[in-house]
């Protein structure tokens, strides 16, 4: 790989250890990766604060040690405790001061403290076209699609080397040769009120991800009124049981106003049709028990937006919750909601509004095992594992309808021809 | 049927022991509980298996851009693989790999076996399931393979 003088300079030592540290793992993955350069890039998303062991501190603490400092903006992702309420943290005092102790060391290097997973939603979002260094894979396929911007599908360690070089290595979709769409998905005789249901998208992501797995997906059909919330559980959804990086939807994202422009004018390496019966037999998928009853509702994977929270409210006053009921999202939004007197009122209601992290990353949920109902493809994705909770996934009007029985409760409807 | 295989090497070292063949990708975030080595993806098929101590074989990684964290982890609890092989390159395994080497001095090569190469690899050690495997650098080598 060709260094330039000052990033040979880097590498041997003359800015620090930090920055050697940082150098010598980003050139041995550009190496890795066929990079034969390092660009400059604009931002980067670090998800290496998230408490997962003691090697996580082990590592930041000898960036810190270094003398690491970040040289361009640079936001934090969700910790493993909510600073503003640590009360909702069900682990031990250790574990809780772990994780905040992680999270205080990248403070020390300089990144901007949102604990966030969707960054895009929060800051000064990056431009299309723009190169960046994020991690967090919901915020990777948001950047790079919805957005446009440029970023690799990097993982926690790379994702502060980026950020205290402000360097990333060259390689896969930096590159716009690399950004084509390869599966084309047709959706195909969507009856109508599902094609325009929130509950649509994190369920085709859900299929996506696991048909392209780390292919470039183009879809087709969806409407052009998608919002940015609907295309954010999309990328979610498609990111967990995939390694989708990038989508292209036709008419909606940058990158795809035809679906010839999205494939670069060349023809897809595979073309598939989505109907009905294949969301519906991948909504099953999403749970993991049958309809019964449910412990827990849990929404915000990635975190809510005051939007999703405008939709939520009108159906929870309808509808209060008689089990337990966490929301997820951050301090941004906590705030609004604080402004339009909407958070006391939710605390009314019962819902706890937990921020910095979420229910699946880190022991928030105070049942103690049973179901856990969520609307977020992501959530229903990782809380089997992670929590080791059963999970029923279902659209928002069925899960805060659900949690006022403490039953599932389903808009049959809007699955049907 | 060879009994050696030239891989691309992306994360160097040597590793070796009977293997897990996985028959989906996985997060290793959410997929793996790096203080046990157990694998927690519970829709996985080779959920409840463990890793520790065998040569890791999958197709792909997926998910979470915590994988390299999981990976680490689990290098300094020694739950970890010895040797991880897959038929896609996955730049958040090689990077936990890579970063284990830098913060602890140890070496768990990540290497690329190609398409019909990874298919012959795993039909053979479906077949015999007792057999050793060492990876050294871009070679990966079945002991007591049978022809």
């Amino acid at each position: 790989m060709k260094l330039s003088r000052e990033e040979q300079a880097m590498l041997a030592g003359e800015r620090g250890t930090a920055v050697q540290i940082a150098m010598r793992i980003l050139t041995t993955m550009g190496r890795v990766f066929g990079a034969r350069r390092l660009i400059p890039i604009e931002s980067a998303h670090i998800d290496g604060c998230l408490y997962h062991g003691d090697s996580g501190i082990d590592f930041a603490q000898k960036l810190v040690d270094g003398g690491a400092k970040t040289v361009v903006p640079t936001t934090l992702n969700v910790g493993a405790i909510d600073l503003l309420h640590p009360e909702h943290f069900q682990g031990t005092a250790v574990q809780a001061q772990k994780a905040t102790r992680l999270m205080q060391l990248y403070q020390q290097m300089g990144c901007s403290p949102i604990w966030t997973c969707a960054p895009y939603q929060v800051e000064q979002r990056p431009l299309t076209g723009q190169q960046i260094a994020w991690a967090e894979s919901n915020a990777i396929v948001f950047a790079n699609s919805v957005l446009g911007a440029c970023t690799n599908r990097y993982g926690d360690f790379i994702d502060i080397c980026a950020a205290i070089t402000g360097r990333a290595p060259e390689y896969g979709l930096h590159l716009p040769e690399n950004r084509r769409g390869q599966i084309v998905f047709h959706l195909h005789n969507i009856p109508d009120r599902l094609r325009h249901a929130d509950v649509l998208y994190p369920v085709l992501g859900y299929l996506i991800g696991s048909r392209a797995a780390n292919k470039i997906p183009v879809i087709t059909g969806l409407p052009a009124s998608s919002s940015e919330d609907q295309l954010k559980a999309l990328g979610a959804a498609a990111a967990s049981s995939g390694a989708v990086a990038l989508f292209h939807a036709v008419g909606i994202t940058p990158e795809a106003p035809t679906l010839d422009t999205a494939l670069h004018g060349r023809p897809p390496e595979a073309e598939i049709t989505v109907t009905v019966d294949d969301l519906k037999a991948m909504r099953g998928h999403l749970s993991t028990v049958a309809d019964g009853p449910i412990d827990v509702v849990a929404l915000g994977s990635p975190h809510f937006s005051l939007a999703e929270f405008e939709q939520l409210l009108p159906i929870l006053r309808q509808f209060p919750p008689a089990i337990e009921f966490i929301v997820c999202t951050h301090r941004l939004v906590l705030a609004a909601l604080q402004k339009r007197g909407w958070l006391s009122e939710l605390k009314e209601l019962g819902v706890a509004v937990v921020v910095d992290t979420c229910v699946v990353v880190t022991p928030i949920v105070r049942a103690r095992g049973g179901t856990l109902m969520t609307n977020s493809g992501k959530f229903a994705h990782y809380t089997p594992g992670n929590i080791g909770f059963s999970v029923i996934f279902g659209s928002l009007e069925e899960c805060v309808r659900s949690a006022a029985q403490g039953q599932v409760w389903r808009d049959e409807g809007l699955w049907e021809n | 049927m060879h009994t050696n295989w030239q891989a691309t090497c992306l994360v160097e070292g040597s590793g070796s022991g009977q293997v897990l063949i996985l028959d989906e990708p996985l997060s290793l975030w959410g997929g793996l509980n790096p203080q046990t080595g157990e694998i927690i993806d519970r829709r996985h098929p080779q959920s409840g298996r463990t890793v520790t101590g065998r040569v890791l074989i999958l197709p792909a990684g997926r998910g979470s851009s915590s994988a390299s964290s999981i990976l680490l982890e689990a290098v300094r609890a020694e739950t970890a693989p010895t040797a991880i092989i897959t038929a896609e390159a996955d730049s958040i395994l090689a990077l936990g790999a890579v970063v284990a080497q830098e913060i602890y001095g140890r070496s768990l090569p990540v290497v690329v076996l190609a398409g019909e190469d990874f298919t012959a690899v795993c039909a053979h050690l479906s077949t015999f399931p007792q057999t050793t495997v060492c990876v050294q650098n871009e070679l990966v080598i079945l002991e007591n393979g049978k022809t």
